[in-house]
């Protein structure tokens, strides 16, 4: 086994690897998803230093050492070497030691919960840019997108603003999904009575794909809406353009909307009922027991810790999370 | 009261209607007349043949380990069948459901398909295979004439059988759960699956649960206690190594499948709200539970099948094992922290960077002494003497296999990667990529291996060979274009898309997923034409491998007693290190050997949980009520059953022996 042919087959593996950048996940549009992107394909090549070498050598020696090939050397009691068994545990140690390294500096970085300090690779978030709100919640089957300083929600279809960071809290109506735009960034969890948080930004104007990631029911294969990432401009138009529809998203048309329902249209609704993604989160759209705020209210001292509900916090059950 | 009252009707059918038996769905109708033609012409030839007595008396009724065994084996190729059926009909599905085309399966039976396919292919196909392996191998590597409790042992396998029977049942009464085979909650809970789907789901799990348990618990005590003189930890072969930590990660991980399916189990019957939405529910704590028993699981299929492995190299190797208490401890190590690493099935589920990191680099510090195997199966190879039998192509393509799979697994270990990655084809391809070239690999290789030990000819090593390559030509075709689809952000559990430029993948691995089919088709061919060719391929010495461990010391099939003698151990390779000194068998000097009876209580004890477990899903109360007084009763009643034993005469055994040493 010559070294030459070992780096061939590294580069063509590369190559391989690097042909597959027409998929989105290869070639995404967004900060945080490029990040991840570069992170898979870094420990990817790390861990090819020893995938190939090792899926070469056990072929060889296969082929090597079969029994109609009488040359090769014959040792049936060769079961013990110090320095092999040395180089063997160590190789893939210093591998997972490197990759450790990564993955704990990455995953603190690369935080879904984290705000974000770079729009792109060496542009950092000028200081008066505050990140763009969107409130989503997960329904039997369809995304609705809140926007609450725009006041305006819409059903399967979302836009932002390129370049200017995005806020999203999510949560979900009735069982679990998983909030992915592959484009955008990795995915979260979305999850009734319970708020997950995702910070992202979209690099290139252009409408990118998201869905459900997480089985949650019959319609799940519909449950697929559009991102838009336009200009400021653009923006400002769609949200104008959300504005101009009379709907309006109360309770009721709210009740309405989270009936199971599958391939829903698109639909703008013009005002929002201020509070009402917090009263789908806190799980008070019917009024009962369910309702977190009231089966929660802090204690005296305020002692709660995350787990512990304010009236206008993201309340009930937020992931327990150490930042 | 009259006797239709519809209360007494609902107290004796519970919420079983008319309406559940699947007669307006075509599928399921064709499926049933398939089955109920196979079903009938294999009653009515073993009617024909007159052989129920033989069966009921020397199999069903068995407390050999190594027919039930050989029980179990057959088991997970039968429900082997049923998963692969549901894998073609979603390989199906998907390569057809594209833009207009809503494809052949609906939501509501597609869902339970891929639901079925996973619980089947775990619990009723890789579990019995793996349980069956132990069985039919340890004792007879350790020198042993049985398993420590042998009637607990055929209790076991009739649990199982009883699981898998009430999962099949949903079939034909009813639906299969429609929430994935984890059935997450909330979608698990009442008010989002209110039909009898996620009740055969619990049920079926529950009753196999309490087989594999049990046997848990005897493969252990077997290998603590029933080791022959001389062989010390160290010098157990490495199959046995892994059965017994397997077998431990059975008994610390199953009883928290067991509470957690309980818990869930109550929110559904009783009310209760563990993991539901609301009222203090909690269902991310479920998905924790589920998970510290799920990761075990997967090692503990995969450490029998490297223990296969092992044995399998330095066998056609013909050289000792490379590095055998490095394997031992890798294979501790491997189980100690398979404990450690359930979180990374959830990255998602917004946990802190610190907890995800955590759980991450935990993950891929097992790949440490999983590396450390592939190099020492590699250095076992490594100045041998490879004789290529089925069982070591088997081995070869597994290194290659399994190591894409590992390296595809740790790259889903780090967080942010499987933010990209997690629930998408990729992941689906990994678990494949490891289960497949990993578990199901290595349980091919131990029946071609084995087979002769059981059967005492060979299993046919051309079909063997036709089986071999469309299984791994097809595994590449049909999970290949899967990680190339998550690179496309596709996620699982769909059935119809919109993009079109995915449908030419989907079509490579429908094409794979054939490919697979003929390669079972070949297995089964495989079986017919060995058992037709037997006497070409008969084995008379026992030893047709030229092995190394015990159980090729005796003759194939082996006596009932398995050793005449109990052996004295002196190496790693016993038999090996025997065949070295030119040992001769004994052929006088015979005692009486003392075995256990046969019983059929654990046939009757699997059926009466059977009517329980199908009683419960359809809350017939009365019959549940009295098959549950009925299964105490029958328990209770076994334990004055004292004709349990007997002695095989010292002269028939020397009969046995003395006809086995003309041959």
């Amino acid at each position: 086994m010559s070294m030459k042919t070992l780096r061939g087959l590294l580069l063509l593996a590369l190559l391989l690897a690097l042909s597959g950048c027409h998929t989105v996940l290869m070639s995404p549009s967004g900060d945080v998803a490029l990040q991840q992107r570069n992170l898979i394909i870094t420990s990817f090549v790390l861990m090819l230093l020893i995938v190939v070498p090792v899926i070469i050598a056990s072929l060889v020696f296969a082929w090597r050492y079969r029994a109609s090939n009488e040359k090769a050397h014959y040792d049936p009691d060769w079961d013990h070497s110090t320095i092999v068994e040395l180089m063997i545990w160590s190789a893939p140690l210093l591998i997972i030691i490197a990759l450790g390294a990564i993955t704990w500096v990455s995953t603190h970085k690369l935080d879904p919960y984290r705000p974000l300090d770079r729009i792109a690779a060496g542009k950092v978030v000028p200081a008066d840019v505050k990140p763009l709100e969107v409130d989503v919640v997960a329904l039997d089957w369809k995304w609705l997108f809140i926007y609450p300083e725009q006041n305006i929600a819409v059903v399967n279809e979302m836009a932002a603003p390129v370049d200017r960071p995005i806020h999203f809290n999510l949560t979900a109506a009735t069982v679990m999904n998983s909030f992915f735009i592959p484009a955008l960034a990795g995915q979260i969890y979305a999850m009734p009575g319970m708020q997950t948080t995702l910070q992202a930004v979209i690099n290139k104007p252009g409408d990118y794909w998201g869905m459900s990631a997480n089985y949650s029911g019959a319609g799940f294969s519909y449950m697929n809406f559009t991102f838009h990432g336009m200009s400021d401009g653009d923006f400002d138009k769609w949200v104008a353009q959300a504005k101009s529809h009379s709907d309006t998203l109360d309770h009721a048309t709210y009740v309405a909307l989270e009936a199971p329902s599958e391939k829903n249209p698109v639909h703008y609704y013009g005002s929002v009922t201020p509070g009402l993604y917090q009263t789908i989160l806190n799980r008070c759209v019917e009024p009962g027991p369910s309702c977190m705020n009231m089966l929660r209210m802090p204690g005296p001292g305020g002692n709660g810790g995350e787990a512990s509900a304010s009236s206008d916090s993201h309340a009930a059950m937020l992931m327990a999370h150490p930042q | 009261m009259t006797l239709h009252s519809p209360d007494l009707g609902k107290l004796i059918f519970g919420r079983l209607t008319l309406e559940d038996i699947p007669y307006h769905e075509p599928i399921l109708i064709f499926t049933f007349i398939g089955v109920a033609i196979a079903g009938i012409a294999v009653l009515g030839l073993v009617t024909y043949y007159r052989k129920w007595g033989y069966l009921w008396s020397e199999w069903f009724t068995s407390v050999d380990h190594k027919k039930i065994g050989i029980m179990y084996i057959v088991l997970a190729l039968v429900m082997l069948l049923r998963g692969f059926a549901d894998a073609l009909m979603m390989r199906g599905q998907q390569a057809i459901a594209f833009g207009a085309h809503e494809g052949y399966l609906p939501a509501h039976h597609y869902d339970q398909v891929f639901t079925a396919h996973g619980t089947i292919m775990i619990f009723f196909v890789a579990m019995p295979f793996i349980t069956g392996l132990i069985n039919f191998v340890m004792p007879l590597q350790i020198g042993s004439r049985d398993v420590a409790f042998p009637f607990l042992n055929n209790f076991s396998f009739w649990m199982t059988v009883a699981g898998a029977l009430l999962v099949m049942a949903s079939l034909f009464i009813g639906v299969f759960a429609r929430t994935g085979w984890l059935a997450y909650p909330p979608l698990s809970e009442l008010p989002t699956s209110p039909d009898s789907g996620v009740d055969y789901w619990i049920w079926g799990l529950q009753i196999a649960g309490v087989g594999t348990t049990l046997s848990g618990i005897n493969m252990i005590a077997t290998i603590v206690k029933m080791r022959a003189p001389g062989m010390t930890m160290m010098k157990m072969p490495i199959f046995t190594w892994t059965a017994l930590l397997a077998n431990v990660l059975i008994v610390a991980a199953f009883p928290v499948l067991t509470a957690t399916l309980a818990l869930l189990t109550l929110d559904r019957y009783a009310g209760t709200h563990f993991f539901t939405t609301d009222l203090g529910g909690n269902y991310m704590m479920y998905i924790n539970l589920i998970w510290v028993w799920g990761h075990p699981e997967v090692y503990i299929l995969v450490l029998p099948a490297f223990g296969v492995y092992s044995e399998v190299t330095s066998t056609f190797s013909r050289k000792r094992l490379f590095g055998y208490a490095s394997m031992v401890y890798a294979t501790v190590v491997i189980a100690v922290l398979s404990y450690l690493v359930w979180l990374h099935h959830f990255f998602t589920m917004g946990s802190g960077a610190s907890v995800n990191s955590f759980f991450g680099i935990t993950t891929m510090i097992i790949s440490i002494p999983t590396g450390a195997k592939i190099f020492n199966w590699m250095f076992t190879m490594y100045r041998g003497r490879i004789v290529y039998d089925v069982p070591m192509l088997w081995v070869v393509a597994f290194i290659v296999t399994f190591v894409i799979g590992g390296m595809t697994g740790v790259l889903l270990a780090v967080p942010p990667a499987d933010f990209e990655l997690h629930n998408s084809l990729f992941l689906i391809a990994h678990f494949h990529n490891v289960i497949i070239g990993g578990v199901l690999f290595g349980m091919f290789a131990g029946v071609n291996y084995w087979f002769p030990k059981a059967f005492g000819f060979r299993l046919d090593p051309f079909w063997g060979k036709v089986s071999f390559w469309f299984w791994v030509v097809g595994f590449y075709f049909a999970f290949m274009p899967l990680y190339w689809l998550g690179l496309m952000g596709v996620t699982r559990r769909l059935r119809h898309f919109d993009d079109p430029s995915l449908q030419i993948w989907f079509e490579i691995a429908a094409f794979g997923a054939v490919l697979i089919l003929i390669g079972i088709a070949a297995m089964i061919v495989q079986f017919a034409v060995s058992i037709m060719r037997r006497e070409q391929l008969r084995d008379t010495t026992g030893d047709p491998w030229h092995g190394r461990t015990l159980e090729w010391s005796t003759s194939s099939p082996p006596p009932p007693y398995n050793f005449a003698f109990t052996p004295q151990v002196h190496d790693i390779d016993t038999w090996w290190q025997m065949k070295q000194y030119n040992w001769r068998r004994p052929v006088q000097g015979f005692l009486p050997i003392h075995m256990p009876k046969n019983t059929g209580t654990g046939v009757y004890l699997a059926v009466l949980s059977l009517i329980f477990g199908f009683a419960m899903v359809w809350y017939m109360w009365l019959i549940a009520a009295i098959s549950f007084v009925a299964l105490l009763a029958v328990a209770i009643h076994h334990t004055f059953n004292y004709d349990r034993d007997y002695y095989i005469p010292a002269d028939e055994v020397g009969r046995v022996e003395t006809a086995r040493a003309g041959a």
